[in-house]
């Protein structure tokens, strides 16, 4: 038996080497640990897993549109035949474009059933102001990629779509048709309009959008997540009680920004 | 007390070293392209060395330490010491900050500079005459929808539309035309002649093709915009009337311009007064109050 227990051990010990090699050099392993096992508030629900649901769209978008960009051809006489291309001969092109397409549409709707569930919680309000902020801004650059995804496909819709949408711009007072002139390139949509679109929608843009998530979620895990409404306890422990009593006082914030 | 590193046994700060090292670099660059700057940085680099070396080797001078002695611990910077002199490291980081800003200053606005101003200059704003063949192919009183390239080389991207009627002769006798551009003047849609068009009649001359059109009107198939014969708005969302080409005729051809806006035309055909503006966009207003909201053209509009 001692012998068993003893190689079980050793066993442990090799298995966890590479990843105390790893956390002596860099201390990700305690970072990693930092992010993902974190205290919650029990009453939490599946509520609470629309924002992680928006990450997990997020990241599809991303890979398939990688994979579409391997294949898309962003010049005006090639891109509609590029596209074609995609969905009727690529292998499973159909598939990856469609969920890239759909997908597009997934991940705004998931962002605004994300921002409703933080509104009717009340979880943007102190200390989770600057989250709130951060994920209007995630909402802006989700919105762009959609206005400048639209045109790639370079057909009909695609283009007229996106005439209305530039003079849209356009019609702001005092910038607007600058703001439309540069998002057009010229007096008028051509061939740079479609590379310009194209360097936003996969360089641009997704590079804001991952550097805002990674930035929500530092404020995630720093903040911690908010408690029901109807919660009796704050941040998953007892309401603070200050010496006075209550009176006049709703919550202390304190207590909860420990955590 | 102050920091022993800033007090012991380091020479004075010198300025030589970068003379020394802008001759070598002459030397260098002399070796490639030419002989006078090889020896012109032979030169520099042997004075200044020079130089550097007399100024290791010389006794030091009085060290202007003492300030930093007095100083106690804990100094929080304060505007008084702005006029003061800075001590070794307050000048190094800032001349680390000021270098930084330089280098990100000289790569960062060429590159905004290429990405914002080919929008507002060169290829992109210029706009092309277009030859729409010989004014007989325009029967008088009658619309005429002319599809075409304006610039070939940018291909069919460039591909536009104007409907074209031939007023027959103003009163002093000069040739008139309206030229309309079939861009909807509320965001930009293609607008459409409601009428039929006689296919039958279809002409093609030089990449152009022409097709003769009953048109009582003009409707915009997004949102519902119409306009009259004259390209006056009488329903839906658009702010003005619709754009139109200035045109001339050269050797009886029918010779389109640049565009223009349109505020409101009076009257019919050769008679027409027409409010003339600059290019502007679709939904921007050319006149009434609303057009304090735009008071810059943009670079281009003006042809």
């Amino acid at each position: 038996m001692a012998t068993k227990a003893a190689r079980r051990k050793q066993l442990e010990a090799a298995a966890l080497y590479p990843l105390d090699w790893t956390e002596e050099r860099s201390g990700l392993v305690g970072y990693t640990k930092w992010f993902l096992f974190r205290k919650v508030p029990h009453d939490i629900s599946w509520a609470q897993t629309l924002g992680a649901a928006a990450l997990t769209a997020f990241i599809v978008q991303a890979v398939t549109g990688v994979v579409l960009a391997m294949y898309y051809k962003p010049d005006p006489d090639a891109a509609y035949a590029s596209v074609v291309n995609i969905t009727e001969n690529v292998t499973l092109g159909w598939l990856v474009r469609g969920m890239h397409k759909w997908g597009a549409s997934v991940f705004i709707i998931l962002l605004f059933f994300h921002m409703a569930r933080v509104f009717l919680f009340g979880a943007y309000k102190y200390p989770r102001e600057l989250n709130w902020i951060v994920g209007v801004l995630i909402l802006v650059s989700g919105m762009a990629e959609g206005f400048t995804g639209y045109l790639l496909p370079w057909d009909n819709t695609a283009y007229w779509a996106t005439v209305v949408g530039i003079n849209i711009n356009a019609t702001g007072p005092f910038v607007g048709p600058f703001l439309a002139q540069f998002l057009q390139g010229g007096l008028n949509i051509g061939p740079d309009t479609l590379a310009k679109f194209y360097a936003f929608h996969m360089l641009v843009l997704p590079g804001a959008i991952f550097a805002l998530i990674g930035l929500h979620l530092y404020l995630v895990v720093r903040l911690g997540v908010t408690s029901p409404p109807w919660s009796p306890s704050a941040a998953g422990r007892d309401r603070h009680e200050p010496e006075g009593g209550r009176e006049g006082l709703i919550r202390d914030p304190a207590s909860e920004v420990e955590a | 007390m102050s920091d022993e590193h800033d007090t012991h046994e380091l020479p004075t700060p010198s300025l030589w070293p970068i003379g020394f090292a802008i001759g070598v670099a002459c030397v260098l660059v002399g070796l490639v392209v030419s002989v006078p700057v090889l020896i012109v940085g032979a030169v520099i680099a042997i004075v200044f060395g020079l130089l550097w070396v007399r100024d290791l080797v010389s006794p030091r001078r009085a060290a202007p330490a003492a300030p930093a002695a007095a100083e106690p611990v804990g100094h929080v910077a304060t505007v008084a010491d702005l006029g003061a002199p800075v001590d070794r490291a307050g000048f190094l980081s800032a001349a680390t900050i000021g270098v930084s800003g330089l280098i990100g200053a000289a790569v960062t606005l060429p590159v905004l500079g290429f990405a914002v101003l080919p929008s507002f200059e060169g290829d992109g704003v210029k706009t092309h005459d277009v030859n729409l063949g010989p004014i007989t192919n325009f029967p008088e009183g009658e619309y005429v929808i002319a599809t075409f390239l304006e610039n070939p080389d940018r291909g069919e991207v460039t591909r536009r539309t104007a409907f074209i009627r031939n007023n027959g002769r103003t009163n002093d006798g000069t040739p008139s035309f309206t030229a309309i551009y079939s861009r909807c003047v509320h965001l930009g849609c293609p607008v459409q002649p409601n009428g039929p068009i006689d296919e039958n009649a279809m002409k093609e001359v030089n990449g152009v093709e022409l097709r003769p059109v009953l048109a009582a009107s003009f409707g915009c198939p997004c949102h519902g915009g119409l306009y009259d014969s004259e390209g006056n708005r009488f329903a839906g969302p658009p702010v003005r009337s619709l754009d139109r080409f200035e045109f001339s005729i050269v050797n009886g051809d029918l010779i389109l311009g640049r565009t223009f806006s349109v505020g409101h035309v009076e009257g019919v055909g050769a008679t027409a007064r027409i409010a003339k503006y600059y290019k502007a966009y679709p939904g921007v207003h050319v006149d009434g109050v609303e057009r304090i909201l735009y008071p810059i053209p943009t670079p281009g509009s003006r042809g």
